[in-house]
């Protein structure tokens, strides 16, 4: 049974989410990918304002398809997170709690997960399309030049997602090989 | 021998093809490449759906199947990252190319294909320094070779980044034998766990050279889903790469379960007396790739 969760992510969701968990998402969710991580962690650095308030926001890997006519987005499915490892504590540092793309984080990234109270959702690669369907609206908000991998403010209904990692220290891809590998 | 007539000097003649076929024709492939996946594919990924241990696993290949069947019906891309454009052409050695030159001819078909289908634009002109986007998904990766014949055949296989970076080469010693490649194999995969969008279609490239193996995987990854070497020695090392792969337990999407391959291509060349090289190229479950001949 999946459960229904909104964002902004607050405390009280988020300690209840479980590796495992499937959920529908609703609410506003930021894209952003390589390039623009680069771009947000540099301002941080420079001390500098930041294009979007990360605080209590889901940021999603993705760079979509071009939109068709008619519609808000072109298919939209993860992207590879562990790309974006090395920038991910620093963004949790700054009030981001959520995070939605497909593949292994490392130790730092879960590590800072459970230390910020942060979540990690899968969303179905490769299933783009299907995804692109429960996108309701989308915009550019920064970086408009880098094309796909630009910020965009996304409003989502009912995304399906799994919870990848909590924010006690699972992690379902371990817990899936565990439990379905043969010697 | 050719089946073309000959000139009055005795030289046989060329078949003509003018550039602008071919551009036409590159601009049709992507497009359909992108949404339109083959019959194959679908077929093994309702097989193995049937056969899944995991329940989440099972769904997750329902949901797959669904948006694969979407994409077709809908003409959208089956998967957002519509990939640089690998481009096999097997140039009859009887044709001249008319009214353009060839390389101009596919990157135009590329640029007209993934504007017009909406596909994404995702290469990157100087891959260190700036990155900057090329906004046209050219260039295309291009691999010609040369054979008899007036026909030219043209295979495209958008090829995403995912999987793709989950790829690797290992320069085995002869002694490693059928153990070593075995190990090697596996070993990538198992490695690669969710990142690149299992169930997975594994390319191995066994023999040639540093520069041919990976070349060799990658032209594995085109033959039909789950078609078979037709040398039998590699036949049964295809059936037991994925078999021990489907044990490895990572599942669809990573998520657990018993479908962690789809198929396993091995291709072989003659290859140095010292050397054995191994290449393994990755591809997802959308394993797009269309070919047209001209």
């Amino acid at each position: 049974m999946a459960k229904r969760i909104t964002t902004p992510l607050d405390e009280e969701t988020i300690a209840g989410l479980r590796a495992g968990d499937q959920v529908l998402l609703t609410g506003v969710v930021y894209t952003a990918r390589d390039a623009a991580h680069k771009r947000l962690i540099a301002l941080i650095k420079e001390r500098k304002e930041l294009p979007i308030d990360l605080r209590g926001q889901v940021i999603y890997y993705v760079g979509p398809a071009p939109a068709k006519p008619g519609d808000p987005i072109g298919s939209a499915g993860p992207t590879t997170s562990m790309r974006m490892d090395p920038y991910a504590p620093i963004l949790m540092e700054h009030g981001m709690k959520g995070m939605i793309g497909k593949g292994m984080r490392s130790r730092e990234v879960r590590d800072a997960m459970v230390r910020h109270r942060a979540v990690y959702f899968a969303a179905v690669g490769g299933a783009a399309a299907l995804v692109a369907k429960r996108i309701k609206s989308a915009e550019v908000v920064a970086y408009e030049e880098l094309g796909p991998e630009a910020i965009r403010k996304l409003y989502v209904d009912d995304l399906p997602l799994f919870v990848i990692d909590d924010i006690h220290g699972a992690d379902l891809y371990e817990q899936g090989v565990a439990k379905y590998r043969k010697e | 021998m050719s089946d073309r007539e000959d000139d009055e000097m005795g030289c046989t003649k060329p078949r003509v093809i003018p550039s602008g076929d071919i551009a036409d024709a590159m601009e049709e492939l992507c497009i359909s490449a992108c949404c339109n996946l083959p019959e194959e594919n679908l077929k093994t990924i309702e097989a193995f759906a049937a056969a899944e241990e995991s329940e989440v696993g099972r769904q997750v290949l329902e949901m797959i199947l669904e948006n694969h069947r979407l994409a077709a019906r809908e003409q959208r891309p089956a998967c957002q990252d519509t990939g640089l454009a690998v481009v096999f052409l097997e140039l009859g050695q009887d044709v001249r190319i008319e009214r353009g030159d060839l390389v101009a001819a596919i990157n135009e078909g590329v640029r007209r294909g993934y504007e017009k289908g909406y596909l994404r634009k995702s290469v990157v002109s100087e891959p260190l320094f700036e990155r900057k986007n090329t906004c046209d998904n050219t260039p295309a990766i291009i691999h010609t070779d040369i054979v008899p014949g007036s026909e030219l055949k043209i295979t495209l296989a958008p090829k995403g980044g995912g999987a793709e970076n989950m790829s690797g080469i290992a320069m085995m010693i002869p002694a490693a034998g059928v153990e070593g490649v075995r190990k090697f194999v596996i070993e990538q995969v198992r490695k690669a766990g969710p990142n690149p969008c299992p169930p997975v279609v594994v390319g191995v490239g066994i023999g040639g050279n540093f520069e041919t193996a990976p070349l060799l995987a990658k032209k594995a990854l085109v033959r039909p889903m789950g078609s078979r070497n037709p040398n039998p020695a590699y036949a049964a090392l295809e059936d037991e790469l994925l078999e021990a792969i489907n044990r490895l337990g990572i599942g669809p999407q990573g998520l657990g379960g018993s479908t962690t391959a789809l198929a396993v291509h091995v291709e072989y060349a003659p290859c140095h007396i010292a050397s054995l090289p191994v290449a393994v190229n990755l591809n997802c479950h959308v394993s797009p790739h269309r070919s047209i001949t001209l």
